[in-house]
């Protein structure tokens, strides 16, 4: 399928010129977070993308320090999230087209959901508010998916720290214990 | 039939024998597997490495009929009250076994899902490390609890 009328739609619905990079079935376009659902649900109703394939995050906090890697987030946007969608032809089972759309958002936004087009996404957006805190509007009663309700923080998020541990029974640190020596790697019983 | 037997104390430790003896022998093991381990723990269990010639064959799926406790895979923050309740669960005499280096300390996983070791949460009596162990490891491992059950007699 020929992307260049559907990227034109999408300019179109958001009203400003898109950044597109990658092409054929790796096409990523990047739309602002306002638009994000819009998009899908058009792309959803006139374009036939009828799966989500994902919908994730990630959090460029600190990418590239110290490197020549440039951080393509924008200022004070922090959280690239991430809807991957997939064209299926229901009558041939051939993928027909992918697409990706990049939203950049900060901590505190709250991208609208979008669980009522894909129930699929039910889930992934509970991972995305487990995993690195970004909460999606319409469901402030969101509940975590991995982590136990007990624990506090979102753990991929880059300023969560590393050795953190917020264990249910048992020590809070267990670097303190005895530790296993490389002589001992072969079973051994504990009297 | 005045005589006491027990005075000299024979009877009593050829008893703690024959009790270790037979609960060496007949360990039954509750499977708690949680992830790839797994796999290597089914190719002991089944008939190609089989387990059941120490007889450690048989798995009982309700921790209250079973002896050894085998924790088979990562054990995360998540489940570790899970395993703790099956452990307290279980009857006395009881064993866990730390089956893959997950379960001995958390292995590659030094995250904030997973626990260290699981001998942080309930005693262990054995460790067998690998990633995942090999079949003989895990044998080996096999003869060592079962040495040790023999020498704990009627103790544990």
């Amino acid at each position: 399928m020929d992307l260049a009328p559907i990227l034109s739609d999408i300019e179109a619905l958001c009203g400003a010129p898109l950044s597109a990079r990658g092409a054929g079935s790796d096409t990523v376009l990047t739309v602002p977070p306002a638009k994000a659902r819009a998009a899908v649900e058009f792309l959803k109703a006139k374009h036939g993308f009828n799966v989500l394939v994902d919908l994730t995050c990630v959090d460029y906090q600190g990418f590239g320090k110290g490197t020549q890697n440039v951080s393509p987030a924008p200022e004070g946007r922090r959280f690239k999230l991430v809807y991957r969608l997939m064209a299926l032809d229901a009558g041939t089972g051939l993928i027909k087209a992918r697409l990706a759309l990049d939203s950049w958002v900060d901590g505190e936004s709250v991208p609208a959901t979008i669980k009522d087009l894909f129930p699929a996404a039910d889930w992934l957006e509970r991972e995305v508010w487990d995993m690195f805190g970004v909460r999606f509007a319409d469901r402030p009663d969101v509940k975590r998916i991995l982590m136990y309700p007990e624990f506090t923080g979102h753990p991929l998020r880059k300023d969560y720290p590393i050795k953190k541990r917020q264990p249910l029974i048992g020590p809070a640190d267990a670097s303190a214990r005895e530790r296993l020596s490389p002589a001992d790697l072969r079973p051994r019983i504990v009297e | 039939m005045e005589q006491d037997l027990s005075a000299p104390g024979i009877l009593t430790s050829q008893l703690d024998q024959a009790i270790g003896w037979a609960r060496k022998y007949s360990i039954f093991q509750y499977p708690f597997v949680t992830a790839c381990c797994g796999m290597e723990f089914m190719s002991v269990a089944c008939s190609h490495y089989d387990i059941d010639r120490f007889g450690a064959g048989f798995p009982r799926f309700s921790p209250r009929q079973a002896d050894v406790l085998m924790v088979v895979g990562t054990i995360s923050h998540k489940i570790a009250p899970v395993l703790r309740r099956i452990y307290d669960q279980m009857a006395a005499p009881k064993w866990v076994v730390a089956f893959g280096v997950c379960t001995c300390t958390g292995g590659f996983y030094d995250n904030y899902a997973t626990v260290q070791g699981i001998d942080t949460i309930l005693p262990v009596d054995l460790y067998i490390p690998g990633c995942p162990p090999r079949p003989e490891t895990v044998l080996e491992g096999l003869m060592l609890l079962q040495k040790k059950i023999q020498a704990q007699g009627r103790r544990a």
